[in-house]
């Protein structure tokens, strides 16, 4: 702020970032370690033997989950999406009469549990036919995400200025051109921001998957890590590596999409 | 399309828009407010349609089963008996129940007041800028990226006892082998640890968001009355930032009270229900075991909804209130 930006703040950061991140270097240490030294005491600090045993089996093995996760991800996206922005647009700015009690509804729902959920869902299922299916998978995991989705939508669209919408209102726009034209162009961090929630959670869903996941033929990859933590309980390094395999699209996902979090959408709508 | 008509708002691309939207006189207010509102419900719709089938009719569902007595083959024929309470009963008088509530609100607490004040310490200390500031707040995200089965797995091998990280430095300090996830003093710490390191990232972005979200304009008129980086964090900061901390701890409280991945991941519940909440012991009845329990499952969950739905009220209170003042 001030011009100065001493470099011990950053010193400071790197060890807090070096710490919080241990368990994330440990992972990738283990994953290269060799099944044979895996019980050694005390355990290699750096994958000075490295192998790529572990990824070897995650190639072998583990690729139709990967490919499972990633459609059910992208599903719930746009499932979550489509659904949350019109709505919080409508509780931000067109203030219909009940929204108070819907508002409520969207914070209660968030607060169900997931395995409530998943226990009717199943009953649900059972009865359609639907168990252990993509769409079913992608209906459920969307259910995660939509109420958050609305609350940070609405607190993004409530605020962006009054005087944009009527500056479109007085350009004779209507309320979904308003919307589409601009609403949701100034709203495209946020967009950003639940999309990006919307997939991880998706991504990293085990309670709905092995609900209603778990018998088929298309599981997700949290599945398959869990076969192996049950199967093979000392091929530590395997199991890691599928583990770190199933982190690289998230973490490159949100790296990617960290700069238009960080961009600020509401400000950028002021100065223009 | 319909939305735009339903707005009153003749035509988009008419001439002269400015000159027409001066036109609506006092008179037609109150048609102009109706039809606002067939646009607002217009939006909304989707997710009205969406909550009733696939939250609400889940929940009667859940309510059902937890009414009735379940069993798999009763699933199948859907014959099952009507119970009344009974499935309740059997739930509180368990000698599981006591046990899992203190765990589930140990574990949701502790979480919480660590999450929260770490992240509130590291939104502020990543605000100020220095070099490195974005990258490093960047790197500090990807624990809550990790989807959860990767985390905890991590976490079990690393408080591993004979052949864990955690263990092994702390013998070079001279303490013994610490039984992290095989004892029952230790489990429940455990997996709060795991559930802190997970929760904070998330705590630190809504955090950092909010305080992106105060203008710059108020940070250079407090400068101007002379206000040291103290007085800026205690008078501008942090009241600005209370409506985004109570969504915080709201948000919190909702994902720690429902956190099920992790514990069962990293200890199943046990030994010996010593790290069983109410989440873990409804997936235990319900899937976990060869014989499904399906209706003391759905009453457990139930239970949980109860608790939910007590933070959820005191939260819309506190809301209520702020937004008075």
């Amino acid at each position: 702020m001030n011009g100065k930006r001493p470099w011990w703040k950053t010193a400071i950061g790197i060890v807090l970032t070096a710490a919080m991140l241990f368990p994330v270097y440990w992972m990738i240490n283990v994953s290269l370690t060799p099944a044979t030294q895996m019980r050694k005491s005390p355990p290699a600090w750096f994958p000075v033997n490295a192998t790529f045993e572990g990824y070897q089996a995650v190639l072998s093995q583990q690729l139709p989950f990967l490919a499972t996760s990633l459609v059910v991800g992208l599903g719930t996206v746009v499932l979550t999406v489509a659904l949350a922005a019109p709505a919080a647009y409508s509780l931000a700015k067109l203030r219909p009469r009940g929204r108070g009690a819907l508002n409520f509804i969207l914070l209660i729902a968030q607060m169900i549990p997931g395995i409530i959920m998943a226990m009717g869902f199943y009953a649900i299922y059972l009865n359609l036919g639907i168990l252990n299916t993509i769409p079913g998978l992608i209906l459920a995991d969307s259910t995660i995400a939509v109420p958050f989705g609305v609350l940070i939508f609405t607190a993004f669209m409530s605020g962006i200025p009054n005087e944009l919408m009527q500056a479109a209102k007085i350009d004779g726009a209507g309320s979904w051109r308003t919307f589409r034209s601009v609403v949701m162009p100034v709203s495209r961090n946020s967009i950003v921001t639940v999309s990006l929630f919307a997939f991880l959670w998706a991504w990293s869903d085990f309670i709905f998957a092995s609900t209603l996941d778990s018998g088929g033929s298309s599981k997700p990859i949290t599945l398959g890590i869990y076969a192996y933590i049950g199967n093979n309980n000392q091929e530590w390094n395997s199991i890691m590596a599928t583990a770190v395999v199933a982190s690289i699209p998230a973490a490159v996902l949100l790296v990617l999409a960290q700069r238009y979090v960080a961009a600020g959408v509401t400000a950028g709508a002021v100065k223009d | 399309m319909a939305v735009t008509q339903a707005a009153g708002t003749r035509s988009v691309r008419g001439t002269g828009g400015a000159a027409r939207s001066a036109s609506p006189g006092r008179g037609s207010r109150p048609r102009r407010r109706r039809s606002g509102q067939w646009a607002a419900w217009a939006f909304l719709a989707p997710v009205v349609i969406y909550m009733v089938a696939f939250y609400a009719y889940p929940l009667y569902r859940n309510l059902e089963l937890s009414l009735k007595d379940y069993t798999v083959r009763a699933f199948v024929e859907g014959n099952a008996p009507f119970v009344w309470f009974d499935n309740y009963v059997k739930v509180f008088q368990n000698p599981t129940f006591g046990p899992a509530l203190l765990h589930t609100a140990l574990f949701t607490v502790i979480s919480i007041v660590f999450q929260f004040g770490l992240g509130m310490a590291l939104a502020v200390f990543f605000f100020q800028n220095f070099r490195l500031s974005a990258t490093l707040r960047a790197l500090f995200l990807v624990p809550w990226l990790l989807p959860l089965i990767v985390s905890a797995s991590t976490w079990s091998w690393m408080l591993n006892s004979e052949s864990g990280v955690v263990n092994s430095v702390l013998e070079a300090f001279g303490v013994g082998q610490v039984n992290w996830l095989t004892s029952p003093q230790w489990a429940l710490t455990s997996v709060i640890i795991a559930n802190i390191w997970i929760g904070i990232p998330f705590n630190l972005v809504i955090l950092y968001s909010g305080l992106q979200n105060i203008s710059g304009d108020i940070y250079e008129a407090a400068a101007l009355d002379g206000a040291n980086g103290w007085q800026k964090f205690w008078r501008v900061t942090f009241p600005l930032l209370r409506p985004v901390s109570a969504i915080t701890i709201l948000l919190g409280l909702v994902y720690t009270l429902k956190v099920f991945d992790i514990i069962w991941i990293m200890t199943r519940g046990g030994p010996a229900n010593s790290s069983t909440t109410f989440a873990t012991w409804s997936y235990q009845l319900g899937f976990g075991s060869v014989l499904p329990d399906f209706s003391p499952a759905a009453a457990v969950g139930n239970l949980l909804i109860i608790l939910a739905l007590i933070f959820g009220l005191i939260y819309i209170r506190t809301q209520r209130k702020q937004d008075l003042t």
